[in-house]
């Protein structure tokens, strides 16, 4: 298992590192000067290039970078907030999204488990439909069209949320984004625990189970549950990916000072900033890869057939 | 001699208990001999209602898409306007949504009383149910195009990957994981540096994501296709690689491979509706629906009925291809229960 886990993180490293220079070179081969020529003369331009550190090679550049990096120095923005470190600007943004995150993440998972365990114990009946018409909804609609209607209704109509984000008040302000951002997981997770309960429940090992007089929650904690979770571990970790892509507009539209609305003004402005680009494409990234690595071994761990076929590969 | 009867308490049948008790009890075998692979996906796909609804929907929106635009009196980017008593030019923007004899034809402006807006217009003066059929239209032309090419992209990619197998394989394998190591947005992010916002920033993103998906089903289907005996008839008779690949294997992975398309073609709506929303896809006077949710958006506290005529349209776009992909998948590798 060490071994296995050992062999993840290795090909994680080198895969993130690959992103990294190839982002790297692509924002350093982009066409246009980082300098107003018309304002500098020649010998200026030059010797700010020797500042900057552009005249080296770009593998030198890369590894100036990557060091800088390692301590956590991502430089400065070319326009946005007036060229401040992207460290600090990043820091709050970071925080602001994982916390709005992490709470649609928490509801998303909790109440799309209860909707699709009552759904499969009630098999055919009403709340089955219930629960099959939400996710079918919930798939179809983008997260941002819920908060729009949800801030439309409950912040205009009602004025009863904060109609922008409002770090003050971080939970009172937090509950529309993060509602609208876990339908989509509660929804896909719903969905996938009925089906995958459904199918356990059909199962020998269950009948047998019954057979032996176990029955009740003690054999949907114990028999149904446990092999019914194991593959819902994988569907987590996409919607947690894209949550972030979700988060990008939800976070436009209510004024959250995050990563995703970050990386929209980055890329939707007038210019675009190519070191926020970078420092925000290492950054999902990084997170992407960190996702998929823990799912992998996570996933080892509870079904040791993954495992094995994994060595076969090896 | 005397019958002896030796149990007095046997049963002695009747005429009745030959008879079937109800028709209904009979079940009837149907041969399914004689009908060819694809008739059959047809029958289980039809007999789905699901299915049948979602490509119902999926038709209707794609012939109004196609004919909304063409049998309406403005154009997407006309700025209706009439000349009023004083000469003056009046534009007719912000109308709401309006069926004669039904609704909204009380409070409206009477220079445009012989005017008919169904969905409203924009706050420029723009008729909304041209532009949202329009807009319909953008969005189903982007997502076929990219997902076709992505589809005959990533088919070849899986297939030889999976075909050749070894050296060949890992090298191609290893260079897709790492592209599928990417998540979208830092690819949409970079391509805005090189590229102009537009509806090839939108193309060309989603060419670079969706191959994947399809390549690894591909290889997936090679990988169980490639041992079997007609390959080996084929090469025997001295069929090329080629020739083998595409020719002889392709034909029978198709589909599976269609099932992700039907499921692509959603993401790529999506995928659309999220860039132009954020500011980076289709560009002014041009629409798609992710255009047209954001200029809704933002007049929703003064004109809220501008953002629902494209919400509802790609809702009704999502869940139709993705019941039809549902349906795809289940006639494809139907189960013995539901035969």
């Amino acid at each position: 298992m060490t071994k296995y886990i050992f062999k993840r993180v290795i090909l994680a490293v080198i895969t993130l590192l690959i992103i990294v220079f190839v982002l790297f070179v692509l924002v350093r081969v982009m066409p246009g000067n980082p300098f107003p020529s018309e304002r500098m003369s020649a010998e200026q331009i030059a010797n700010k290039r020797i500042e900057l550190g552009l005249d080296k090679p770009v593998l030198v550049q890369f590894w100036d970078y990557l060091t800088k990096l390692l301590h956590g120095d991502f430089g400065k923005g070319t326009s946005l907030y007036n060229g401040a470190p992207i460290k600090t600007v990043l820091s709050t943004c970071v925080s602001n999204s994982f916390r709005i995150g992490g709470l649609a993440i928490l509801i998303g998972t909790a109440v799309g488990l209860l909707l699709g365990i009552t759904a499969a114990l009630n098999r055919g009946r009403f709340l089955d439909g219930f629960c099959t018409v939400f996710s079918i909804i919930g798939v179809c609609v983008p997260s941002y069209v819920f908060l729009i209607f949800l801030q439309y209704y409950f912040s205009y109509r009602i004025p009863f949320f904060p109609y922008f984000f409002d770090p003050g008040r971080f939970l009172f302000s937090a509950v529309l984004p993060s509602v609208s951002l876990s339908l989509f997981s509660m929804s896909t997770v719903a969905r996938f625990t009925r089906n995958e309960m459904v199918e356990v429940m059909d199962s020998d090992y269950v009948r047998l189970a019954e057979s032996k007089g176990i029955y009740g929650p003690r054999l949907v904690r114990r028999h149904v549950l446990r092999n019914a979770l194991i593959p819902i571990v994988t569907v987590i970790a996409p919607l947690i990916v894209d949550l972030l892509t979700g988060a990008l507009v939800v976070e436009k539209i209510y004024g959250i000072n995050g990563i995703g609305k970050l990386m929209v003004d980055a890329i939707s402005g007038e210019g675009v900033d190519y070191n926020y680009v970078l420092a925000l494409g290492i950054l999902y990234s990084s997170l992407y890869i960190g996702i998929m690595l823990v799912v992998d071994v996570l996933y080892g761990i509870l079904d040791p057939r993954i495992r094995v076929s994994a060595k076969g590969d090896a | 001699m005397e019958q002896v009867n030796i149990m007095p308490n046997a049963y002695v049948p009747t005429a009745g208990d030959f008879e079937f008790l109800s028709r209904q009890d009979i079940n009837v075998d149907r041969n399914f001999a004689s009908q060819g692979y694809w008739k059959g996906v047809a029958i289980h796909f039809f007999r789905n209602r699901r299915a049948v609804v979602g490509l119902v929907i999926v038709v209707l929106i794609t012939v109004l898409a196609i004919l909304g635009p063409i049998l309406s009196a403005y154009g997407y980017k006309e700025i209706i306007s009439v000349t009023n008593d004083a000469g003056k030019q009046i534009t007719a923007g912000s109308i709401s949504p309006q069926l004669p004899g039904l609704f909204g034809s009380e409070n409206i402006n009477p220079l445009f009383a012989d005017k008919t807006f169904l969905f409203g217009t924009d706050t420029v003066g723009r008729d909304l149910w041209t532009r949202t059929w329009f807009g319909a239209r953008v969005s189903l032309i982007i997502a076929f195009v990219t997902i076709i090419i992505d589809m005959i992209i990533g088919m070849s990619y899986g297939l030889i990957s999976g075909y050749y197998g070894g050296m060949t394989d890992n090298t191609m394998q290893r260079f897709v994981e790492i592209a599928n190591s990417v998540p979208r947005l830092v690819i949409v992010s970079v391509l805005a540096i090189f590229l102009p916002k537009g509806m090839g920033l939108v193309i060309v993103a989603l060419l670079l994501t969706e191959w994947i998906g399809m390549s690894k089903i591909a290889r997936a289907e090679m990988l169980k296709l490639k041992e079997q005996e007609y390959v080996l008839a084929s090469r025997t008779l001295g069929a090329g690689n080629f020739r083998i690949i595409f020719g002889q294997i392709l034909p029978n992975t198709i589909g599976p491979i269609i099932t992700q398309v039907m499921f692509s073609i959603p993401t790529a709506i999506f995928t659309e509706a999220f860039l132009s929303f954020v500011g980076v896809g289709i560009v002014l006077p041009q629409c798609s629906i992710g255009s047209l949710i954001e200029d809704g958006f933002n007049n929703i506290t003064t004109l809220p009925y501008q953002i629902l005529p494209p919400i509802i349209v790609l809702a009704l776009l999502m869940l139709g291809f993705n019941f039809i992909g549902d349906g795809l998948r289940e006639a494809l590798a139907p189960k013995l229960e539901d035969m």
